[in-house]
């Protein structure tokens, strides 16, 4: 079993939810995020954030994975002061909604005025309402950034062991590790992480607080990401034990903390879940053996007949 | 009769919640009824099922009678504690409330899916229901069947407040989206030539292209199987799998057309099982 703890399922497509499922992904949490242009308008933000608490739930339900998301302003359009102080109203009104596990992902791109501004004020909204927060690095200027991130959260009083800091790399694990935040890793081809690094940095660091994601959205990225690093991570000799931790119970334990996820919710759903979240799946899928690649390619040419 | 429901509300409610929760829900209301404006309603919507845990509301035989006594064809048999809580806030707003539709629509916009479910099965509690009614055909619209089954089902809502029209296409939509038509409340009552129309042109289209008629179209058709209609059920009597012949054969039974009587005629068997009451659209539901 694993868990997808950074996944725009969004902009993913029904082909990807049926293969995370066939590799054993169970879960996965949705950070809220930009669209890859900017948006014009509070209402686009208002109505994206609707559709990660409402119909992105359902249509992950409808491949027996679990779908949960975290709500923020991301630090691109913190930029926008207009958009953002419209997206500040809608914040508690979605933060408190069924299966949000956060507040995130926020932090710094550029590390501006704005970016610092809502960044803080988004911490203090956590603290308030008792939430994790999902923190992303920024691209450039990481590592400062990253120690940055860190400084304001001690700053503002967030406990470490509530934030998830993401897309660590080399540089930055170490300071992460340290100071007690939780460290993420996305596997994502080319600009991020990839898993052969990722299975060096387990067997340096352990995998105590470390957290594997696939950060897949409408960039060229891996919805297995998650599946094939255990996989080769067994494959290279990382203990079990190790591996779940890093690719399934770690991001249950720091999510867990919000009170939106359980291991029942996937294992042994209640009758009210049941009734919304798992249509057309009487298989649970708690226990499965994972397998990567899917069954079947639904994108080779041999399937030829549509029903 | 309004007033009468949500008291039973209440009193099922409260008799299931310990002492401090039922005084947190019943102050969430007071603040809801005070208001201007809609932020409490959210906060109060967001931690009701923090507040009430995630059972169900369990109602008794005896509950489940009293509330189809109080609104025919009222059944909250199948509600959460959660739907009841939310439920609760929302019809305990006063009778002529102008301000309720527009925070009805507000809630519903961005309501996460336990939400939409929600709200949508309170509709026979709540205050100006005529003014919801564009709201409720936004509802309708949705892809989550979950939500669409909270509108649809067990539901008196549809059958007082819809059109022809509005009450036709959910029906059709209900077939489309593999949610049963028996829950339905009204089916029988709200039966029309142009649904049976609908629903005859509905098979013959899944014919064509070799898919399954659902059985239960064919109680749509029914009371309104007459000439050509007929043809169409001979044809599943004589291709359709032995539910969709019970199926036929119902509705032969509610056809006003003498060539149905003969039909059903040389069915003896099925004839009696309808005739005693041993056949019946809740025995195939």
């Amino acid at each position: 079993m694993f868990i997808d703890p950074h996944a725009h399922m969004i902009s993913r497509t029904t082909d990807d939810y049926e293969a995370m499922a066939a590799s054993g992904v169970v879960a996965v949490i949705e950070p809220a995020f930009w669209l890859g242009q900017p948006r014009t308008n509070v209402g686009s933000y208002l109505d994206y954030l609707s559709s990660i608490v409402g119909f992105e739930r359902f249509r992950a339900s409808q491949f027996g994975i679990r779908h949960y998301c975290t709500i923020g302003l991301n630090s691109k359009e913190a930029n926008n002061e207009e958009l953002a102080e419209g997206v500040m109203e809608l914040i508690p009104r979605f933060a408190l909604k069924e299966g949000v596990v956060a507040i995130g992902e926020i932090g710094y791109d550029e590390q501006t005025a704005l970016e610092d501004k809502y960044f803080r004020l988004q911490l203090e909204l956590a603290k308030e309402l008792d939430l994790p927060v999902m923190i992303h690095t920024p691209h450039r200027d990481k590592k400062n950034g990253t120690s940055r991130s860190m400084d304001v959260c001690i700053e503002h009083g967030v406990d470490p062991g509530k934030v998830v800091v993401d897309h660590n790399n080399e540089e930055t694990v170490r300071e992460v590790l340290d100071r007690g935040f939780w460290a993420g890793f996305s596997i994502y081809p080319s600009t991020k992480m990839g898993n052969v690094r990722m299975v060096e940095i387990l067997r340096k660091y352990g995998a105590e607080r470390v957290i594997v994601d696939s950060a897949c959205d409408w960039g060229i990225s891996e919805v297995l990401a998650v599946a094939k690093t255990a996989q080769l991570a067994i494959q290279t000799g990382i203990p079990a034990d190790q591996v779940r931790l890093a690719c399934y119970q770690n991001a249950l334990d720091v999510y867990g903390q919000s009170g939106q996820m359980k291991e029942e919710d996937w294992l042994n759903p209640q009758a009210i879940d049941q009734r919304a979240l798992y249509e057309g799946n009487s298989i649970l899928r708690g226990g499965r053996e994972p397998v990567v690649g899917s069954t079947k390619d639904r994108r080779s040419m041999d399937d030829l007949i549509i029903e | 009769m309004r007033d009468a429901a949500v008291a039973l509300l209440k009193e099922w409610i409260f008799r299931r919640l310990d002492g401090n929760t039922r005084d947190w829900l019943a102050n969430q209301a007071v603040r809801v009824a005070a208001e201007q404006g809609n932020v409490a309603l959210h906060v109060a919507f967001g931690l009701v099922p923090r507040r009430l845990g995630k059972g169900m509301l369990d109602l008794t035989p005896d509950e489940e009678q009293a509330a189809d006594r109080c609104i025919e064809g009222w059944k909250p048999g199948t509600w959460s504690l959660v739907d009841a809580g939310r439920i609760l806030l929302l019809a305990g707003l006063p009778e002529k409330d102008p301000d309720f539709a527009p925070r009805f629509r507000t809630l519903c916009q961005t309501a996460d899916l336990a939400e939409s479910i929600s709200l949508y099965r309170g509709l026979p509690l709540y205050p100006v229901p005529e003014s919801l009614e564009p709201q409720v055909g936004e509802g309708l619209r949705t892809n989550m069947r979950s939500v669409f089954d909270a509108i649809a089902h067990h539901n008196p809502y549809p059958m007082r407040h819809f059109d022809a029209h509005r009450w036709n296409h959910m029906v059709l939509k209900a077939l489309f989206v593999g949610s049963p038509l028996a829950p339905i409340e009204g089916l029988d009552a709200r039966a029309n030539e142009e649904l049976a129309r609908i629903m005859r042109d509905f098979a013959h289209e899944r014919w064509a292209a070799g898919r399954q008629v659902p059985h239960e179209i064919w109680r749509c058709v029914g009371p309104f199987a007459t000439g050509e209609a007929l043809d169409d059920l001979d044809r599943v009597l004589a291709t359709g799998s032995p539910l969709e012949r019970k199926a036929a054969a119902m509705a032969l039974a509610a056809s006003p057309d003498p060539g149905a009587k003969e039909r059903l005629n040389r069915l003896p068997d099925l004839a009696q099982d309808i005739a005693s009451g041993r056949l019946s659209w809740a025995t195939l539901a």
